[in-house]
């Protein structure tokens, strides 16, 4: 399964897929389908619905924004949608494949090779220096050492972090940090990144710097769900999902 | 994760936290070290003892005056008079017996000794010619007792009396005075150490004969048999008891014991003391190991948010769960490799404080100590790292 590059405006499927699951699972259309997704998380005696009834598609290419208040389910969506959370009703299918059933090591696989994260507070390695926090995911994955450096090396000066690669992240700007975790994400060549509030510990400027570079990978063919509060920034996105209360509540550009 | 990657990112683990990690090793080194000393020291001085018998000469026989009963009461004994004496001629007679190689009566007192207006305190041994030989000891000057001459005023001293009363001044050849009998000394004993209960370097041999006479006896204290070898041991033991029954009228008035049952009763002894000593030291290991568990759990909820984007990463449970077991087991390697270094640092230092002490750690206790600690390591490393690889990937992300 290797990301298509998609030429033309993404498809946008709306609304419950009902009978055409099947049809949409053969022709391999959308990379994300969500299907009566429920979350429900339950809080002494009282239960949250994180999220309730969910019906998403996302195709490969696609630059979405999910929007919302705090508490609307955006983050624990986008949990979901990296299978570090489990849906308590509903089906997953990423690329055609229903993912919810698979068991821990298969998710794990599955995130290591189709997902990248990009956190808001960076989640770098702080005792690892900017060069080992990207070949992480590549050491996860038992990729060989000659291999990896040969990777690193491209992916540091693919993102201007050549001059930075020995340094450890405390030895780093904001914006180095972000630029390493990005450079992180997206070494396994993943077929979506997943950002949780990717500027939310920037300034303007650097955040600026932050997204353009996210959307320069999009536009480099990479799927980008991004969760934010900030209008302008989910302004930019192609296609933003607003989120309230656990339901999705608009859907569209 | 490869193998070799689990293992260097467990060690950037270590040596990213200094502190604890050097607290830990240093935990883990002291129970190392302490089974390393201990055991040491509980081995050293059993062989300090089986050393001390050996150098008795290990053929030995060694007859003593009186029966020890151990059979319970005999009716035979209870008309029996007082055990007779050992005798010189008893001695002798013994030469003759096919499995004995020689025989050396022997007498102990003590008296004083003068010389050049000095006076020291001296431990008389009366002795045969033989005595020199079977006991394996070495002349530094002069000659032993002559065996033509039993009753000459003739006297070899240790090499501590040269020193105390002839200082640097050669002893051969010179009156010494013992008691109120004055004999020629003809012979320097070498430098000996410290022996079981009798310090070779502070004695003075004389002719048994004339030993007896100045402690005005006629009973021996002993008579050292040697067997013409090893093989022939059990031998001589018999051939021993059977003349000296024949001698004391058919009663079995002697005992006779074997070098090798006094051996191997301290051998067993002091085996045993080693090691009730290494369980003990190894209590410290097992806290040690405690320690370890301690530190893991704590690591797994300061690293709980680098867990998490491991999760993230694609970690499988395994990976996560091998990265800290690895972790453990390096802390607690590098704990053993230290202590170890450490014990026998100890030990060294122990050999060096007494030179007479073989402190040796067994090899068996090194080996028991550094497995003990490697496995107390893993064993206590494993519940943390299952901690680990459980934790919820959402709720180990969101702490930072």
């Amino acid at each position: 399964m290797v990301h298509k590059k998609h030429a033309g405006p993404p498809q946008v499927l709306l609304g419950p897929l009902g009978g055409g699951l099947s049809e949409a699972r053969s022709s391999g259309g959308a990379l994300i389908e969500l299907t009566g997704i429920e979350r429900v998380f339950t809080l002494g005696d009282s239960e949250v619905h994180a999220l309730a009834t969910l019906d998403l598609a996302i195709d490969s290419g696609e630059y979405v924004a999910i929007m919302g208040p705090s508490g609307s389910g955006k983050s624990t969506l986008l949990n979901l949608l990296g299978l570090l959370d489990h849906p308590n009703a509903g089906v997953y299918r990423l690329e055609g494949r229903d993912v919810t059933t698979l068991s821990a090591d298969e998710q794990a696989r599955v995130r290591r090779e189709r997902i990248g994260f990009v956190f808001q507070s960076f989640h770098l390695v702080p005792r690892l220096t900017a060069a080992e926090n990207i070949a992480l995911p590549l050491m996860l994955a038992g990729i060989d050492p000659a291999e990896r450096s040969r990777r690193v090396d491209k992916t540091l000066q693919d993102f201007g972090l050549a001059n930075r690669a020995d340094h450890r992240p405390d030895q780093l700007s904001g914006g180095q940090r972000q630029r390493v975790a990005i450079a992180r994400a997206t070494i396994m060549r993943p077929a979506m990144i997943l950002a949780d509030e990717p500027t939310g510990n920037l300034d303007r400027a650097t955040g600026e710097e932050v997204v353009h570079l996210l959307e320069s990978l999009n536009a480099g063919g990479v799927t980008l769900l991004m969760v934010t509060h900030d209008a302008a920034l989910g302004a930019r996105a192609r296609r933003r999902v607003m989120m309230e209360d656990g339901y999705k509540v608009s859907d569209g550009a | 994760m490869t193998p070799t990657d689990t293992l260097r990112f467990a060690s950037r683990a270590a040596t990213g936290y200094p502190l604890r990690t050097a607290l830990m090793v240093l935990a883990m080194s002291i129970g190392v070290a302490a089974v390393v000393v201990l055991t040491a020291l509980g081995d050293g001085a059993r062989r300090y003892v089986v050393n001390e018998f050996a150098s008795l000469g290990s053929n030995l026989v060694i007859v003593l005056p009186g029966r020890s009963e151990t059979g319970g009461f005999n009716p035979a004994n209870a008309i029996t008079e007082t055990p007779r004496d050992l005798t010189v001629e008893d001695a002798q007679a013994l030469t003759r017996a096919p499995a004995v190689l020689r025989t050396a009566p022997l007498t102990v007192g003590t008296s004083e000794a003068t010389y050049g207006g000095k006076l020291r305190d001296v431990t008389v041994v009366g002795a045969g010619a033989d005595y020199l030989k079977l006991r394996r000891m070495e002349l530094a000057q002069g000659r032993f007792l002559p065996a033509e001459e039993p009753n000459a005023a003739v006297a070899v001293i240790g090499a501590k009396i040269q020193s105390d009363l002839f200082g640097i001044e050669s002893a051969i050849g010179r009156i010494l005075r013992i008691g109120d009998r004055r004999f020629r000394v003809i012979g320097v004993l070498g430098q000996s150490g410290q022996g079981l209960g009798m310090n070779a370097d502070e004695i003075v041999v004389l002719p048994v004969a004339v030993a007896q006479a100045m402690f005005n006896t006629n009973t021996l204290f002993r008579i050292l048999v040697e067997a013409k070898n090893r093989a022939l041991l059990e031998q001589a033991k018999v051939q021993t008891l059977e003349i000296l029954k024949a001698r004391h009228d058919g009663e079995e008035d002697v005992t006779v014991i074997t070098q090798d049952a006094v051996l191997a009763t301290f051998d067993r002894i002091l085996g045993t003391l080693t090691y009730g000593v290494a369980g003990i030291a190894a209590i410290s290991l097992a806290v040690a190991g405690i320690l370890v568990m301690n530190v893991m759990l704590v690591a797994v909820t300061q690293r709980t948010g680098e867990i998490g984007l491991l999760k993230a990463l694609g970690a499988e449970g395994a990976a996560i769960r091998n990265a800290f077991l690895a972790e453990a087991a390096l802390l607690s390697a590098t704990g053993a490799i230290v202590g170890y270094l450490l014990g026998q640092a100890g030990a060294f230092a122990l050999r060096t404080a007494m030179p007479t002490l073989p402190a040796y750690p067994p090899d068996w206790a090194v080996i028991a100590a550094l497995v003990t600690a490697l496995v107390t390591g893993l064993l206590f490393g494993v519940m943390p790292a299952r901690r680990a690889a459980r934790l919820d990937a959402v709720q180990a992300l969101s702490k930072r």
